[in-house]
C-alpha cells in the first residue's frame, strides 16, 4: 500500500443511508470509536425516500481507514448503503445562529452592514435580545461569529453538515428497485 | 423430523391462534429446525422456561452450568454441524455472562442465535433488578441485536435472526425479549426470513473479476493458496479440492481452515501464521502469487504486514467486502461465495502442476522435521511432550474424532500435529483466543454430532475456567473424552516471559487440583499419566471406555511451541528454537 493512504489525512464526508431503527446510531458510531476516530460533526434525517434516513458525517483521517470504515458501515445490517466523498465532491452548508444583545447592536449602526456583507438575516428581536442566522461554510459562520464578538454574543449554535453530491450518482430509489428485482427470492 | 410440535406449527399457521409470547418464541424455534437449546434460567426469562416443559418432545434445553458454557456449547454445535447454535440467558448476568461467547462467535464468523430475557418493557432504563442494556453491550460484538418488547415482533425477529446468522458471512445474532412481551398473548403466524433489503448476504459474481484472478493463476509460476475457515463455511471442500488439482498449486491453512481437505493430500504444505509450518511461512515471501481463499489475512498469519509478500501478486476469495484491502492490498479480488466463485474460475485454468516448487517446500518441512518435529514427537527426555500426544492419538484414531481444543500451547501443538482427515473435526478458539472454550465447546460438539468421537484438549490453565461444566457433561452422559495437558504453568504466557521477558515467571506457574479425583466427583472415570510407559495404554482406554473419560497427562513444563515468528517479525523470520544454545 502506498505511503500516502496512511499519511495523508483529509477531510471526508460519509453519506449513509439507513433504515430507520433503534440503536442504528450507536452501531454506527461504534465503528468510529473501535477506530479511536473523532467525529467532526454529524446530521441525521430521513431522506427524500420515506423511511429512509441519511446521516452526513464529518470526519478526518487517512484514505485507508476512510475506505475500510464505509465497508464496515455498509456492513451493519440495517445500513443500505454508505459512500465518502472528498470536499471537492460536494456542495454543502451548515447553519447558524447567534444571540446578541439588542442594545449592543442598537448603540451602532452596523447591523444593516453585518447583515448585508455576511448575507445573514434577522430570525427575532425582542427589547433584550437578537437572534441572527446564517447559513454557509464553517470557516463562513465562524467569521461571523468573530464578527459579532464585540457586541458580546449570548449563544452561538452551529448545526452539523448537510451535504449533496457533485457527482452524477445513481438514486437510492433507483438502487432500491434494482435490489429488490435481482435479490428478491420467488416466493 | 416429524415431531408433536412440527405438526402443531402447521395447524397454527392455518388459522390464527393465540399464544403467548414464550409459546411464540419456542415455536419460532422449531420452525427454525432447532432441537437444542443450551441455557440457563432465571427471573426475566422464566416465562420461556415455563412453556419449555410443554415442548419436551421437540426442543431439549441442556442446562449448564454457567451462561458461558451455554454459549461455547451453541458454538460448537454450530461449528461441528454447520447448524446455526441457540442459547438462552436470562436478564443482567445471564447475559453479561454470554458476551465472551458471543465475541468469539464474531471473531470466528460462528452462527448463533442468543435470546436474552430482559425486565419488564415498563422498567427498562429505570435500573430495575437484574437490568442490563445487554443490546448496548453486545452491539459491537454482533452481527445483528434487536430489544423485542411485544409479543407480536417475535416471530420476525426470530426469523430474521436465524436468516441473518447463517447467511452471508455468519455471524452471532442477539434477541432480548422483555417479560411482558413473553407473557402477552398474540396471534401466531411464522414467516421465515430470506430477504432485508439493506443486507445483501451474497454478492453476484462479477465476470471481470473472475477473468483477471484466472488469468493471474494462469501466469503465476510459483503460486501458493492460503485456505481459510471461508471454505469450510461454504461447504467449498469439494471446489477447493478440484481448484488445487487442476492447478497443482501448494496450499496451507489458517488456523481456522484446517480440517478442510485432509493433511495427507500431496498439496497439503500445513498451517500458516505464528506456531505455522515453516515451509508455507517462508514461502509466502518468495511465492509469485498468493491466493487467499476464504481467509482474512490475520495478523497472526500475516506477521509485519510491511513485510508480507511485497515480491507476490495477490488474490483474495471472500464473501465479506470489507476484508478486501483491510489488511494487504490485493492486485484482484472475487467478491462472492467460494462455493460458487472457486469452480466457475477454475473452470478457466489450465490444468498444471508445480512439482518443482513444491519440492522447494518439502525441502524446508524436511529441515523442520529434524529440528523441531522429531523432536517433539519422539522426544528423548523422561517426560512426556505435549505433541507426542497428539502422535498417539493419531495412532488410536487415525484421524477419526473430532477435536476440540482451549487455548494455549496445547492448541498450537494440536494444530500442528493432529491428524486432519474430515471437515468440521477441528473446534476451537481462533480470533479471540478464549481460555475456557474448549471444555464446553467440545459439550456442544457432541449434541451437534452424537454419533462422532469428540476428544476435548484442554491445558491446566483453561481445563479451570469452565471445569464447572463437569456437570454438564455427567448429567447428560455425554461420552467426551477430555484430555488435560498438565504443565503446572500457564504455558504460552510463560513461553513468552522466557523468550521476551528475561524468563520472569509472573503469574504463570499454576497449581492444580488432582484432575481425575474431581471428575469422580461427578462420577466420571479417569486417571492420571505421569510417564511415557503408560500413555498409549491409557489412550486406548480412554477411547474404549464407554462415556465420559478423563485423562490428566503430565507433560514438560517447560515446553515450548516452535517454530516460531515472534509478534512484529516478517512472516519468513521464522525462530526454529536451536537457533542459539538454550538456556
Amino acid at each position: 500500500m502506498s505511503n500516502q493512504e496512511f499519511t495523508n489525512y483529509q477531510e471526508y464526508t460519509l453519506t449513509i443511508f439507513s433504515e430507520n431503527s433503534i440503536g442504528l446510531l450507536n452501531r454506527i458510531t461504534i465503528n468510529f470509536t473501535k477506530r479511536k476516530l473523532n467525529i467532526e460533526s454529524l446530521t441525521v434525517s430521513e431522506s427524500a425516500i420515506k423511511g429512509v434516513f441519511k446521516f452526513t458525517i464529518v470526519i478526518i483521517c487517512n484514505h485507508h481507514t476512510v475506505e475500510n470504515l464505509v465497508k464496515q458501515l455498509e456492513k451493519q445490517i440495517d445500513v443500505i448503503r454508505a459512500f465518502y466523498l472528498t470536499q471537492d465532491e460536494i456542495l454543502h452548508q451548515e447553519i447558524a445562529m447567534y444571540k446578541i444583545e439588542t442594545n449592543a447592536l442598537l448603540e451602532t449602526n452596523e447591523i444593516e452592514h453585518i447583515i448585508r456583507t455576511y448575507n445573514a438575516r434577522i430570525l427575532e428581536m425582542t427589547k433584550e435580545y437578537t437572534v441572527i442566522e446564517k447559513t454557509g461554510h464553517k470557516a463562513e459562520t465562524q467569521e461571523l461569529f468573530e464578527k459579532l464578538k464585540p457586541y458580546g454574543v449570548l449563544q452561538f449554535v452551529r448545526s452539523g453538515r448537510v451535504a449533496i453530491t457533485r457527482l452524477k450518482q445513481e438514486l437510492l430509489s433507483s438502487y432500491l428497485e434494482k435490489l429488490e428485482k435481482q435479490h428478491r427470492p420467488a416466493v | 423430523m416429524e415431531t408433536l410440535a412440527m405438526e402443531k406449527l402447521k395447524e397454527l399457521n392455518q388459522k390464527t391462534t393465540r399464544v403467548s409470547g414464550s409459546e411464540a418464541l419456542l415455536l419460532s424455534l422449531i420452525a427454525e429446525q432447532v432441537t437444542t437449546i443450551f441455557g440457563y434460567p432465571g427471573g426475566a426469562i422464566m416465562p420461556v422456561y415455563d412453556k419449555l416443559m410443554d415442548f419436551k418432545d421437540s426442543l431439549k434445553h441442556i442446562l449448564t452450568r454457567h451462561e458461558q458454557g451455554a454459549v461455547h456449547a451453541a458454538q460448537g454445535f454450530a461449528r461441528v454441524s454447520g447448524r446455526t447454535g441457540v442459547c438462552f440467558a436470562t436478564s443482567g448476568p445471564g447475559a453479561t455472562n454470554l458476551i465472551t461467547g458471543i465475541a468469539d462467535a464474531y471473531m470466528d464468523s460462528t452462527p448463533i442465535v442468543c435470546i436474552t430475557g430482559q425486565v419488564g418493557s415498563h422498567l427498562i432504563g429505570s435500573d430495575a433488578f437484574q437490568e442490563t442494556d445487554v443490546v448496548g453491550i453486545s452491539m459491537p460484538i454482533t452481527k445483528w441485536n434487536y430489544q423485542v418488547t411485544r409479543a407480536e415482533e417475535i416471530p420476525e425477529a426470530i426469523a430474521k435472526a436465524f436468516y441473518i446468522a447463517k447467511s452471508g458471512r455468519p455471524g452471532p445474532v442477539l434477541i432480548d425479549i422483555t417479560k411482558d412481551a413473553m407473557l402477552q398473548e398474540m396471534d401466531f403466524v411464522y414467516k421465515p426470513c430470506n430477504y432485508i433489503r439493506s443486507y445483501i448476504p451474497v454478492p453476484l459474481m462479477k465476470e471481470e473479476q473472475l477473468n483477471r484472478a484466472a488469468e493471474l493463476i494462469n501466469e503465476a509460476k510459483k503460486p501458493l493458496a492460503l485456505i481459510g475457515q471461508g471454505v469450510i463455511l461454504a461447504g467449498a471442500e469439494k471446489e477447493v479440492l478440484a481448484f488445487l488439482e487442476k492447478t497443482g498449486v501448494p496450499a496451507a491453512f489458517t488456523l481456522l481452515g484446517l480440517s478442510a481437505i485432509p493433511n495427507d493430500h500431496p498439496q497439503h504444505m500445513g498451517m500458516l501464521g505464528m506456531h505455522g509450518h515453516a515451509a508455507p511461512n517462508i514461502k509466502t515471501n518468495d511465492c509469485d502469487l498468493l491466493i487467499g481463499i476464504g481467509m482474512r489475512f490475520d495478523d497472526r498469519v500475516t506477521g509485519k504486514v510491511s513485510k508480507y509478500a511485497k515480491q507476490a501478486k495477490i488474490i483474495h476469495f471472500e464473501l465479506d467486502k470489507a476484508e478486501i484491502n483491510k489488511i494487504v492490498k490485493v492486485d484482484a479480488y472475487v467478491n462472492g461465495n467460494v462455493k460458487e466463485t472457486l469452480p466457475a474460475v477454475t473452470a478457466k485454468l489450465i490444468k498444471n502442476s508445480h512439482k518443482e516448487w513444491i519440492d522447494e517446500f518439502k525441502i524446508i518441512r524436511e529441515d523442520e522435521e529434524k529440528r523441531v518435529i522429531k523432536k517433539e514427537l519422539y522426544p528423548e527426555g523422561n517426560k512426556i511432550s505435549m505433541g507426542e500426544v497428539f502422535r498417539v492419538i493419531n495412532e488410536a484414531v487415525n484421524g477419526e474424532a473430532v477435536l476440540v481444543t482451549d487455548v494455549g500451547q496445547h492448541q498450537m501443538m494440536a494444530s500442528r500435529y493432529f491428524n486432519f482427515k474430515n471437515t468440521r473435526s477441528w473446534i476451537t478458539s481462533g480470533g479471540l483466543g478464549t481460555m475456557g472454550f474448549g471444555l464446553p465447546a467440545a459439550m456442544g460438539a457432541q449434541f451437534g454430532a452424537p454419533e462422532k468421537t469428540i476428544i476435548s484438549v484442554s491445558g491446566d490453565g483453561g481445563f479451570q475456567m469452565t471445569m464447572q461444566e463437569l456437570g454438564t457433561i455427567a448429567y447428560n452422559r455425554l461420552p467426551i473424552k477430555m484430555i488435560i495437558l498438565n504443565n503446572n504453568f500457564l504455558g504460552m504466557v510463560r513461553q513468552w516471559q522466557e523468550l521476551f521477558f528475561d524468563e520472569r515467571y509472573s503469574s504463570t506457574p499454576i497449581s492444580s487440583p488432582d484432575f481425575p479425583v474431581l471428575a469422580s466427583a461427578y462420577g466420571i472415570p479417569g486417571e492420571m499419566v505421569k510417564g511415557r510407559n503408560d500413555l498409549k495404554a491409557a489412550i486406548q482406554r480412554m477411547i474404549q471406555t464407554p462415556g465420559a473419560y478423563l485423562l490428566e497427562i503430565k507433560v514438560v513444563n517447560k515446553g515450548n511451541v516452535f517454530p516460531m515468528i515472534p509478534q512484529g517479525a516478517a512472516v519468513n523470520e521464522v525462530l526454529f528454537g536451536d537457533e542459539k544454545p538454550s538456556k
